[in-house]
């Protein structure tokens, strides 16, 4: 696996690839038995999200091979999608206020 | 596990790295991804582009969600199965992203065995990403029609908020057309790679570049992205 001085791409050992699908594999039949065991509330929440992130994590750093480029690429493509995340927390406090209109005006049969 | 054992060095001769490297790169008024095929460097700003889609129909789920007096319908029931005599939750939706880990995984060592010009064996990979992938949205029209026969449309259901027919068809109907597009472009570049079209250089019939084995590399990348969004949608359409 001896790579020229300037080969451009990415050639790794087997190993490490089938060590990311066995932890593929296992992440996803705990977020499974997250619903199988039937949790709830905030410790659904919370685990449901550890594992998301954790596959997603993984597949992006080792089988999109980010972990092995160069930083210039890394920050192009990964930080552009934080923005993403002011544009949840934006409408979590939209649809909060929407839900609280209707519940105010459908359901309670309004106050004018 | 030590780096240097797994990979070449990612540094190009005489630049530096970290911090100092991006500033480097992006000032250097030539290419700013180093080390990076041209076509990986679109197919990756592609995927950011993509990105944003899905996320945009995750946040309008969000949002429809959280705004419905309407109870949501509870998944798990929803996507039950009946098999062996009982009603087992979210099974077919289990199966369907074990097949897709499978196929990511295939997929994986096809970009790598396609590397070292193993054209057979990288061709056989390739063909089982392909298949995989048409079973998991063979999967899928089962489970659509299923729901359409129990009555479910975009604009209303019989367990809940009419929102969720929209969002489920929206949502997944997009994710199985990135599927079913992969699966098209899997099989484009398995006929390429048995044909040796990447060991000769043979130029597309589009763009008249010549082939080399980083189309596979870029080909995985939007195979692993496929992945990479139904994550995000089994863990908050399914689950949630």
């Amino acid at each position: 696996m001896a790579a020229s001085a300037n080969s451009e791409h990415q050639e790794h050992p087997l190993g490490i690839y089938f060590k990311i699908w066995f932890l593929l594999f296992v992440l996803s039949t705990l977020s499974y038995m997250v619903d199988i065991l039937d949790l709830q509330g905030y410790l659904r929440w919370s685990l449901i999200v550890i594992f998301m992130m954790l596959k997603a994590g993984l597949i992006v750093a080792v089988f999109m091979h980010m972990v092995w480029e160069r930083l210039a690429i890394v920050y192009a493509i990964l930080v552009p999608p934080l923005a993403l995340i002011v544009l949840m927390a934006l409408m979590a406090l939209e649809g909060d206020y929407t839900e609280v209109t209707r519940q105010l005006y459908f359901v309670f049969g309004g106050g004018g | 596990m030590s780096e240097a054992d797994v990979t070449q060095s990612a540094t190009p001769a005489g630049r530096p790295d970290g911090l100092q490297g991006v500033v480097a790169d992006f000032a250097s008024d030539q290419r700013a991804f180093k080390n990076v095929h041209w076509g990986k460097a679109m197919m990756w700003i592609f995927l950011l582009s993509d990105t944003f889609i899905f996320s945009s129909f995750l946040i309008s789920y969000m949002t429809v969600r959280i705004s419905t007096v309407v109870p949501w319908p509870f998944p798990s029931d929803v996507f039950a199965l009946h098999m062996f005599g009982a009603d087992i939750p979210l099974i077919l939706i289990a199966i369907m992203t074990f097949i897709l880990i499978t196929s990511s995984g295939t997929m994986a060592l096809a970009v790598n065995f396609g590397y070292r010009q193993d054209r057979k064996t990288t061709t056989i990979l390739l063909i089982v990403t392909a298949l995989l992938g048409a079973s998991f949205v063979g999967m899928q029209v089962f489970e659509w029609s299923k729901l359409i026969h129990e009555g479910v449309r975009p604009w209303g259901n019989p367990f809940g908020a009419a929102q969720f027919g929209s969002t489920f068809f929206m949502i997944t109907g997009f994710h199985g057309l990135h599927v079913s597009v992969g699966v098209l472009f899997l099989f484009i570049v398995a006929r390429k790679v048995w044909r040796g079209d990447y060991d000769n250089e043979r130029r597309g019939y589009f763009t008249s570049r010549k082939g080399t084995y980083d189309i596979v590399e870029s080909m995985g990348l939007y195979w692993h992205f496929v992945d990479l969004v139904w994550v995000f949608i089994f863990a908050f359409f399914y689950l949630w």
